[in-house]
Formats: structure tokens, C-alpha cells, sequence
């Protein structure tokens, strides 16, 4: 540049030195925060496909977002008012071939990704089971304000604010509320899926690594929303058996009765566990709101 | 006698008391400033009871300027608590009024500011561009602002009584039901928006009949500019999307006061259908708000690279699809609600076809750029900054649309940096563009240039810091609308980060503001005296002066071209006729602002259920609409001596300048 002297020079050096720093910021943030960051480093399979799925689409659409970045800025630079060397033709305002390129070269990409979701929704479906040699672990879920309950219906255990399952299992989680709507969400291990009173929204998860998982709330259900979250223990077999076999020798009970004390509305509650003595408790959750209301 | 209202809803904390005092202040001081220069008289006959759009579209930007400092404000609140409140700290917002700050937030911002800019924006240009010396119904216009400033005053007043809802700015049920809603939140809610959103009806209706049947002799369809192309195509989608508002809003309400069940959790409800019709209508918003940003590029681009438009036909084909694409792919905002993956896949694909129409649009700008001389004024770099944002922006919408992805993003902090990248930096960064684009068309001076540019460095920066971080924080787990998070979440870092980012632009905010008092204040200046057309301009608004006359055009143009100024100075066209004729203007009428009045009375009482007042309320919109209706259209008579005095004295005056 033998003219830097020039104020579209600067505006676009220095948007390009914007650009550039918000660019590099996230390969740094990326390394900086890698083990926080959940999404892009997943701990399940399900995650893991979803993340690569991610990666596929950003790639493709990667490839009209870059022409268009250095469009922006060659034409700004090049055809900017006070270029000497400006090539100026008013009339050029419509020409079939370009225009053709631009309808058709998004309509491509778009027909390519719609492929690939077709396919992906279908395969990363929520609601269908995980193949693998071992039977999944059925856990129904509770929406509550505002803590998340957790009832194990083959194992007649329950927990509140806290979950474990053993890894490289398939975990199928029944969904439901008792509180305003919600959603149920462990980025470590894949999508989340709403909880609704009266309805039973299904997700089937897997991990495939031991740890401590951070599970949320994704959805405003009120006052205790910020701290409605719980831990997901994914541990070994071994582990995960002891887990249960401790719960099941404690004298804790979790029928309706003291399901509907654990309802009611509280904040920041310890995580807890219970034995289920009531094995249709999922579904008398579920009843709660069929009726018509009585008063 | 006072329904629910008591003492008790006047009592708030220290960070609210100083918002109400300080609007309370503004407000008196505002009066007393009238007061002390006698000017109401000249308020009343001038702006208060006006039917003239350019006024009414100066009197919406003036309410657009309130509500975005209390939108901006709520905002600045969030940022601050989000930084604050990690670990043991609380921040300085209970979880409860942060939950009111983000909803009013939301709510502000898409009702009072987007739209509010927009239908500014329109008043003023839509007109001038076509040609015409008002619109279809002045009356239903002047209604239309009335009731919207109504609902802005009923936001305002919801600062300072009671609490405004804590369910978020769409306040699903079954959150926003009695059950768990039993305060008067909702209800302010429901009113604000039932108030904005007939208003928003109307003028949708007026706008489009304006367009259809108000352009000049030789303005074919094919022959209209582009943003009035993209108005017609908002209007059509207000007209199809605000009545499902109403009547959504409406089955809400009955379900709050009379005890109904259409979306409570028990007795029979649903919480699911009103999702669903929320996002009927919700979707169809985002383009009424984006389309008219859109509008305004396209006649920004070709008059600063002093070019036509790359392909006309193709951007009014692409607005046409974006209309009817955007009602087919509501379920888009809720694919984590279960449904199966052959629904969700539709509406996958429904949304990635929009993604066409887009993309097609920001390729034609390119090219207009391409061999053209382009002068980067402010409101080409907002333009410039526009394409950056809006690109990435749609780049993460498409992420969002794939169900999968979607699964593991939605109502994350992902989500929020997507919208707000279309948000800001699509729509309010076009909106500054327009805005500093016709500024001189309506006031008949330039904004301060200088100023502007610092302006538009610290929203870009600021942006960009206040917002890429959100996605990385997606990413890391962190959803929305958190009052307080962990310490192991390692968020902090980031939200401070954010935080910065928002101070950045709170004061490039300022710089505009004070911008806009600098360049008021030294008008003298700043005066435009090129007779109306200081940006080599194209379309019909620059060929009359600024401002313009009450009748916008002595003599009716006929164009036979896109760009029918641009013609006449390439002399493709022959230069206007010069004889005069009677101008009819309609007069003035208070009966527009008196609806107004009684509608917002009639939403307060409806909030706190003082139902005397609530009557009174319905019987005075019922009152002043059979005077309106049962009286003649009185109007003004310019007689054609009288309008070639007045041109004639414009020509000599800016003769003597």
C-alpha cells in the first residue's frame, strides 16, 4: 500500500485488526478453557456426534462466509471514491451469470446440508435407542421447582440433585415436570430435551468417560432457576452398583407423600437420595395434571 | 376501590428508586421546560394533534430515544449482575427483579425500539419515496402512534408500580399462568403488548394500502425502491402475525382473570399450543423487523457507489420468498419439545431455504459496490460493519437450524449471541444507517460526521467484545438468563469480558446522543444547502427540499424508472412540470391521541383489576371512535396560488443562502 494516507485505508486496517483479534480470541479461549468447555469437548457419543455435526455444517458454511469477508473488504478498497485507478461502469447492474452463481451456489450448499440433516436428525433422534451390547438404565426424570429429581424405576432408588450411572451404558431418560416448563440438559453428553407437566419427553445419552458432568435447567421456570442444576457421575460399573446398594440400605422412603413435600418450591437443595418405595410414582407424577382440576 | 394497587407497589430497591426518580425528573423537568417557553400551543396545534407522517414519524424516533435508554439501561443491569454474581457473590439484583430486568429488556427492545424505529423510518420515507403527499388513512396513523406510545408509557409505568413479569419477554405458560405467576407482571405484559400490538395492526394496514394504491402515475410495482418493496413485504407480515399476538395474548388473559384452561398445566390445558402460536407470530416478527433493515441498505448502497442496485428483480424476489418462507419454520424455536424428527427436519429445511433469499441479498449489495465509486460516509461503515455481523450471524443461524446442533446450543448463551448478531448488527446497525441517511431529509441538516464515526468504532468494537464471548460461553454450558452461576464453571472470565464489551458500547450510545444535541445545537452548521439532495441521491424523497413542505410534492411526479431523480439527472427523463394545483391536507384531529389516553388507562386498570376504571377506559375508546367515525374528513384546502408562493419563496430563499 503506497498510500496509507487514506481513510478507507485505515477503516478497513483497522477492522481487519478487530476481525483478526475476535479471531484468534477463539482458538486462545478454546485452549484456555478446554476443559470447561463442554460442547466442543464431549464426554458421550451422542455429544460427540452432535459436536461433529456442528464442525461439518460451520465447515460448509465457512465457504460462503469467507468470499464474502474478502469481497467486502477488495471491494471497499478497490472501488472506493477516490481511487485513481477505479474502474467506474453505472450501468453494470444486473448480469445473468453472477446472478445465476449466487442463487445457485447457495441453493447447492443448502440442498447439502439439508441432506446431512435429514440423515443426522433422524439418526441423533432423541428418542431412539443407542445401540450396544448392554441394556440401558431407564431413569425418570422430575422437573421440580426448582431441583431436578431422579427416580431409577429397575433399581427403586431415587435421588434429587444428583445423578450416577455407569459409563459406556446407554441411559434412557423419561422426562416430565411437576413445575413450570423446563429443560433438561448435560452438555457433556449430548442435546437437551423440554420437561413438561402431564407430557413425557424421552432422551436416550451415553458416556463414555468417568467424571463429574455439569447438568442444567435451559429453560426459566422462575425465582430458583439460576442454581437448578445437579451433578452427573459418570463412574465405573463397580462403582455405580456400591452407589445403589447404599441407597437401597438406607431408610430414607420417596413415596407420594413425601414426593409431595420434596415439591414444593425450594432453593439450592443438598444433593439426596431416597428409596423409592412407591414404584408408580413416575406415573402418578404424570396423572397429577390429567384430571380436571378440582377445587 | 383500588383493586390490587396498595402501598406496597410503590416500594422497590435502591437501583429501581433511582430509575423512577430520575424519569420522574426527566418527566416534570420535560414540563416544566414547556412551561417556562410557552410552547403548548405550539406542541398541541404543531405535533400533539398532527396527522402529518413526517411529524408523527419525528414524534415515534422521539419515543424510540426513551425507551432505548431504558432498554439500554436494563441491558447495562444484566451485563453488570452477570459479572457480579459468581460463587458466593449475589451480585446487587435479586434473582427476581434481574428476572423482570430481562423480560422488560426483551419486550422494550423488539416492541418499542425495533418496531418503533421502523414504523419512524417509515413514516417519514414511505410517502416521500413514492411520490404521495400523505398516507391512505392519516387518522388511523396518528391512532396507530398513539396507542403505541401508550404501551411504551405503560412499560414506563411499570417501572414505578408494582413489578413488571419476571417470565421472560415471550412468558411461556405454564410460568406466566396464575399458578406461578400471581402477580400483576403478566398482566402489565399482556396490556403493553395487546396496546402495541393493535397499533402495530393498524399501521399495518394503512402502510400497505398506502403502498398499493397511493404510489405515483408511472410507478409500477416493478418500479417501486426497494425499501418500500421491503415495507410492503413487513406490512403483509404484520397484517398475518399480529393478529395471532392478540389473539394468543387474549386466551392468556382469560386463563389469568376468568379462570380458563386453554394453556394451564391441569385441567385440560395445553402450555404447548401456545409455543406454538407464540412462534406463529414471533417468527413472522423477526422479518418485520429485519426486512425493513434490508430496505434500507438497498437504497443506501447504490446511492453512496453511485450504482443502481444490483439486480432489482432479485432482491424483490428474495423479500417475496423470506415473506413466505418465514411463516412455514416457527417450530424451529422449540425442536427440544419432542416432536419427531420427521416435523423437526421440515422446519429445518424450511429455515436453511431462507438462508438462500439472505445470502442472494448480501451478494447483490457486494455487487453494487463492484465498479461503482463508493464513498465511505457513516452510514456506509455501518453498512460495512452490518455485512461482517449479519454474515457470521446467519452462519450460526444455520447451525441452529440443524436439530442435532440445535439440541446441544438452544437457550444458551449461543442462542443470544446469534439473535443479537442479527439483532444489532443487522437490524439496529441498518436503523443508524437509515437514520443518518435521511436524517438531513427530514430535519434539513447533517448529523455531526465526526461524531458519528466514533460512535460507530465503539458499537463495533464494543459489539463484537460484548458478543463473540457469548458463544464461547454457549459452548461452556452456560444458558440464558442466569442470575448467578458457579465458580467451577469458569464463566466469569468471559462475562467480565462481555461486561467490558457492553460499557464500550454504552459509550458509543452516548456519543450518538450527544451526536445528535451537538448536531441540533450547531444546526447552523451543520445546514444542508444543496436544496435536498446533499447525497447525490436517487429516489423520489431527494428531489423535493428539506425538509419537506406539509404537502411533500407541489406537483405529483410521473417516473418511468427505478431510480426516477437518478434518471432526470442523467437526463433520461424529462424534469418535473411546474403547475400548481389545490393541495387538500387533512386538518388536525386530538381524537388519536384521546384513544391513546383511554387506552392506557384501560390497560393499567385491566393490570391491577380496577374494573370502574377498566369501564371507564373502554367507554372513552368507544366514545372518541363514534365521534371519529360519525364526523366528515375535514381538511385543509391549499390553494394552488398559495403552494406556488410557497415554492417560490423556497427557491429565492435558498438563493439568498
Amino acid at each position: 500500500m503506497k498510500k496509507p494516507n487514506n481513510p478507507v485505508y485505515y477503516m478497513l486496517l483497522f477492522s481487519g485488526i478487530l476481525l483478526f483479534i475476535f479471531l484468534i480470541m477463539q482458538p486462545l479461549e478454546i485452549l484456555h478453557f478446554r476443559d470447561y468447555i463442554s460442547v466442543l469437548f464431549p464426554k458421550g457419543d451422542i455429544a460427540l456426534e452432535q459436536r461433529n455435526l456442528l464442525f461439518i455444517v460451520q465447515i460448509i458454511m465457512l465457504l460462503v462466509i469467507i468470499p464474502v469477508f474478502i469481497c467486502t473488504f477488495i471491494f471497499s478498497w478497490k472501488y472506493r471514491a477516490d481511487n485513481p485507478k477505479g474502474v467506474y461502469d453505472p450501468d453494470l447492474v444486473d448480469n445473468i451469470f453472477l446472478e445465476f452463481v449466487w442463487w445457485g451456489v447457495p441453493f447447492v450448499i443448502v440442498v447439502l446440508i439439508s441432506i446431512l440433516t435429514w440423515y443426522k436428525t433422524y439418526e441423533l433422534d432423541p428418542y431412539k435407542p443407542i445401540q450396544s451390547e448392554k441394556k440401558a438404565i431407564t431413569i425418570q426424570v422430575v422437573a421440580l421447582q426448582w431441583k431436578w429429581l431422579f427416580i431409577y424405576p429397575e433399581e427403586n432408588i431415587a435421588s434429587l440433585n444428583f445423578l450416577q450411572f455407569p459409563k459406556d451404558t446407554p441411559l434412557h431418560f423419561e422426562i416430565t415436570a411437576d413445575a413450570p416448563m423446563n429443560s433438561f440438559w448435560i452438555p457433556a453428553l449430548g442435546g437437551q430435551i423440554y420437561a413438561m407437566s402431564k407430557m413425557k419427553t424421552e432422551l436416550y445419552l451415553i458416556a463414555n468417560q468417568e467424571g463429574d458432568f455439569r447438568g442444567s435447567s435451559a429453560n426459566i421456570s422462575g425465582e430458583g432457576f439460576a442454581a437448578m442444576h445437579f451433578i452427573a457421575r459418570a463412574s465405573s460399573e463397580e462403582n455405580y452398583q456400591q452407589w445403589v446398594e447404599s441407597i437401597k440400605q438406607s431408610q430414607k422412603g420417596l413415596n407420594w407423600e413425601s414426593y409431595s413435600k420434596i415439591a414444593l418450591p425450594s432453593q439450592e437443595d443438598a444433593p439426596e437420595t431416597y428409596n423409592l418405595t412407591d414404584p408408580k410414582l413416575f406415573d402418578k407424577i404424570l396423572n397429577k395434571y390429567m384430571h380436571p382440576k378440582k377445587e | 376501590m383500588l383493586g390490587r394497587l396498595t402501598l406496597e407497589d410503590f416500594k422497590h430497591d435502591f437501583v429501581q428508586n433511582g430509575a423512577v426518580a430520575s424519569m420522574v425528573l426527566g418527566g416534570v423537568g420535560l414540563i416544566a421546560l414547556i412551561f417556562y417557553l410557552k410552547r403548548w400551543k405550539w406542541l398541541w396545534n404543531e405535533w400533539l394533534t398532527t396527522t402529518d407522517p413526517k411529524r408523527i414519524g419525528i414524534m415515534y424516533i422521539v419515543v424510540v430515544l426513551i425507551m432505548f435508554m431504558k432498554g439500554f439501561g436494563d441491558a447495562m443491569m444484566l451485563r453488570a449482575q452477570q459479572a457480579m454474581a459468581v460463587g458466593d457473590s449475589q451480585g446487587f439484583l435479586t434473582a427476581g427483579h434481574f428476572q423482570e430486568v430481562f423480560s422488560a429488556h426483551g419486550t422494550t427492545m423488539i416492541f418499542f425500539v425495533g418496531m418503533g424505529f421502523i414504523f419512524g423510518l417509515v413514516n417519514l420515507i414511505v410517502p416521500l419515496q413514492i411520490g404521495a403527499r400523505d398516507v391512505a388513512f392519516p387518522f388511523l396513523n396518528a391512532l396507530a402512534f398513539w396507542l403505541f406510545t401508550a404501551a411504551s408509557m405503560l412499560v414506563l409505568i411499570s417501572l414505578a408500580i408494582g413489578k413488571f413479569s419476571t417470565a421472560g419477554w415471550l412468558a411461556y405458560p405454564p410460568l406466566s399462568e396464575l399458578e406461578y405467576s400471581p402477580g400483576e407482571g403478566v398482566d402489565y405484559w399482556i396490556w403493553i403488548l395487546q396496546i402495541a400490538g393493535v397499533g402495530t395492526t393498524i399501521s399495518g394496514i394503512n402502510f400497505l394500502v398506502t403502498i398499493l394504491k397511493m404510489r405515483c402515475p408511472g410507478m409500477t410495482l416493478m418500479k417501486t425502491p426497494i425499501f418500500v418493496w421491503s415495507i410492503l413485504c413487513a406490512m403483509i407480515l404484520v397484517i398475518f402475525a399480529f393478529p395471532v399476538l392478540t389473539a394468543t395474548l387474549f386466551m392468556l388473559s382469560l386463563d389469568r382473570y376468568l379462570d380458563m384452561h386453554f394453556f394451564t398445566s391441569g385441567g385440560g390445558g395445553n402450555p404447548m399450543l401456545y409455543v406454538n402460536l407464540i412462534w406463529i407470530w414471533g417468527h413472522p416478527e423477526v422479518y418485520v423487523l429485519i426486512l425493513p433493515g434490508f430496505g434500507i441498505l438497498s437504497e443506501i448502497v447504490p446511492t453512496f457507489s453511485e450504482k443502481r442496485l444490483f439486480g432489482y428483480v432479485s432482491m424483490v424476489w428474495a423479500l417475496l420468498l423470506i415473506t413466505f418462507y418465514s411463516f412455514v419454520v416457527w417450530l424451529h424455536h422449540f425442536f427440544t419439545m419432542g416432536a419427531s424428527p420427521g416435523v423437526n427436519t421440515f422446519f429445518a429445511i424450511m429455515t436453511m431455504v431462507i438462508a438462500i433469499p439472505t445470502g442472494v441479498k448480501i451478494f447483490n449489495w457486494l455487487f453494487t459496490k463492484f465498479r461503482g465509486r463508493v464513498h465511505f460516509t457513516s452510514p456506509m461503515l455501518w453498512f460495512f460493519a452490518f455485512l461482517l455481523n449479519f454474515t457470521v450471524g446467519g452462519m450460526t443461524g444455520v447451525l441452529l437450524s440443524v436439530p442435532p446442533v440445535d439440541f446441544q446450543v438452544h437457550n444458551s448463551l449461543f442462542l443470544i449471541a446469534h439473535f443479537h448478531g442479527m439483532a444489532i448488527g443487522g437490524l439496529l446497525f441498518s436503523l443508524f444507517a437509515g437514520f443518518t441517511y435521511w436524517f438531513p431529509k427530514f430535519t434539513g441538516f447533517f448529523l455531526d460526521e465526526k461524531l458519528n464515526r466514533y460512535a460507530f468504532w465503539c458499537w463495533l468494537g464494543g459489539f463484537l467484545l460484548a458478543f463473540m464471548p457469548l458463544y464461547m460461553l454457549g459452548f461452556m454450558g452456560a444458558t440464558r438468563r442466569l442470575d448467578r452461576y458457579g465458580v467451577e464453571t469458569n464463566w466469569h472470565p468471559l462475562f467480565v469480558l462481555v461486561a467490558i464489551g457492553a460499557v464500550i458500547i454504552l459509550i458509543g450510545a452516548s456519543i450518538q446522543l450527544f451526536g445528535l444535541f451537538w448536531s441540533i445545537k450547531n444546526r447552523k452548521k451543520n445546514w444542508d444547502h444543496t436544496g435536498g439532495d446533499p447525497w447525490n441521491g436517487r429516489t423520489l424523497e431527494w428531489s423535493i427540499p428539506s425538509p419537506p413542505p406539509i404537502y411533500n410534492f407541489a406537483i405529483i411526479p410521473t417516473v418511468s424508472d427505478v431510480d426516477p431523480l437518478w434518471a432526470i439527472k442523467r437526463g433520461e427523463a424529462p424534469p418535473a412540470r411546474k403547475d400548481y394545483e389545490d393541495i387538500y391536507i387533512p386538518k388536525n384531529t386530538p381524537i388519536g391521541m384521546y384513544i391513546g389516553l383511554f387506552s392506557l388507562i384501560f390497560g393499567f386498570a385491566m393490570t391491577w383489576h380496577i374494573y370502574w376504571l377498566a369501564i371507564i377506559g373502554l367507554i372513552g375508546i368507544l366514545v372518541n371512535t363514534i365521534i371519529q367515525l360519525s364526523g366528515n374528513d375535514e381538511h385543509d384546502l391549499i390553494t394552488a396560488a398559495q403552494v406556488q408562493e410557497m415554492e417560490e419563496a423556497r427557491i429565492r430563499g435558498n438563493a439568498a443562502l
